[in-house]
């Protein structure tokens, strides 16, 4: 039970994906505009690594450790990903129109997240278990959720601010970031298990 | 457009890093010392040239609904590809960059270009481009490890350049990345805009 608290209080608040591994940058700058759009962002990452960190994880201990065939590692689990994305936007669309309506947009968006095949080849690095690389996917689902949320409520504020003209943007959010990342170097102390 | 012009288009105008703010995992996660973002930047390189070469002489062959799908397969092969290349002869290498090696596979300088570029001009035009916007990546990826580590560690390409009890550890840790990024963006907004 320790090990999987471990997991989850490492993978939200030490490591987390955003700040301290560098992954997801591109829809964290993106889609952080707004509060809503970011949780509709957050939801639909956490649904799609959950998936595809579950099914790439079988397909690691079932087909390409068995067989010795880690090389095609990076070909195969892209090409899952891709898939799972398209199936849960059709699926999605046909059971739930009202969360199609939600996180339809944002879903193909997530194949090129490379936070989702950045988690996917993480745990098979770490030799994780099933189990622990679903917790893993979803806590740190959960980290990139917390950080679009936060980033999100700072942006909101930064418009009303006025900013020199060359720094507006793009750049002003990254020193956010950068001063966000500052404030999450605290919880590197903390150590469980 | 001549070969030459290309190049330069992706070098400055069109600098993937700073002016279409393209590829910013790499960017901020390999940069910790200069040496570590140039080779980040020569390493897409490599796969962007081949990729590009690769895609502009297949694109009419590819039926345009599966165009996006085939052009991640060509990618990731050069990027499987690479991987095995370092494994041999850089190992040290490949173990410092990590997982942003296979990660090029979803660096969207990639498949920007395969899709702007790669699948409208011939082969000869798409590798220029290649050249230019790998080397725009690539120069900045090294600027960016170059300051990190003179404010870090006080040393650069591992050369002392003053003692490093003087260093602010913070620029070489996860803030340090965001914040010169953010800096270095601002100054090229500044001086483009003037021009």
């Amino acid at each position: 039970m320790l090990t999987y608290l471990a997991i989850i209080v490492t993978a939200i608040f030490v490591n987390n994906i955003v700040f301290a591994q560098f992954l997801g940058i591109c829809p964290f700058i993106g889609v952080s505009k707004r509060i809503d759009s970011a949780l509709g962002m957050g939801a639909a990452v956490t649904f799609v690594m959950a998936v595809a960190t579950t099914v790439t994880t079988l397909l690691q201990d079932l087909i390409l450790d068995p067989l010795g065939l880690g090389y095609i590692q990076t070909i195969l689990f892209i090409l899952v990903i891709a898939i799972l994305v398209q199936m849960l936007e059709i699926i999605i669309r046909k059971i739930s129109p009202s969360l199609y309506a939600a996180l339809g947009v944002f879903l193909p968006l997530i194949t090129t997240n490379c936070a989702v095949l950045g988690v996917a080849i993480i745990v098979t690095q770490r030799h994780y278990t099933l189990l622990a690389s679903l917790t893993y996917a979803i806590a740190t689902a959960i980290g990139f959720t917390m950080a679009l949320l936060i980033f999100a409520g700072i942006r909101t504020r930064l418009d009303l601010v006025d900013i020199p003209r060359p720094m507006r943007g793009v750049p002003i959010a990254l020193i956010t970031a950068g001063l966000i990342a500052m404030a999450f170097m605290g919880f590197s102390g903390i150590t469980i298990g | 457009m001549k070969p030459l012009s290309i190049i330069v288009n992706g070098l400055i105008r069109q600098n993937p890093t700073f002016v279409l703010i393209l590829g910013m995992c790499p960017t901020l996660g390999t940069t910790s010392s200069a040496i570590t973002g140039l080779s980040m930047g020569l390493a897409t390189l490599f796969v962007l040239i081949c990729s590009n070469a690769a895609i502009s002489a297949l694109a009419p062959l590819v039926p345009d609904k599966v165009r996006i799908p085939a052009y991640i397969i060509v990618i990731a092969s050069f990027v499987t590809a690479l991987q095995m290349i370092m494994q041999a002869y850089t190992p040290a290498l490949y173990a410092t960059l990590g997982i942003f090696i296979p990660l090029i596979v979803v660096n969207c300088i990639l498949l920007g270009r395969a899709e702007a570029f790669a699948s409208r001009n011939g082969v000869i035009a798409s590798i220029c481009d290649a050249i230019g916007i790998g080397l725009g990546f690539t120069l900045a990826l090294a600027l960016i490890g170059t300051l990190r580590e003179l404010l870090g560690a006080g040393t650069v390409f591992g050369f002392t350049v003053y003692p490093d009890t003087y260093g602010s550890l913070l620029f070489i840790l996860a803030p340090g990345a965001f914040i010169v990024l953010g800096f270095l963006i601002a100054i090229f907004n500044r001086i483009t805009r003037k021009a």
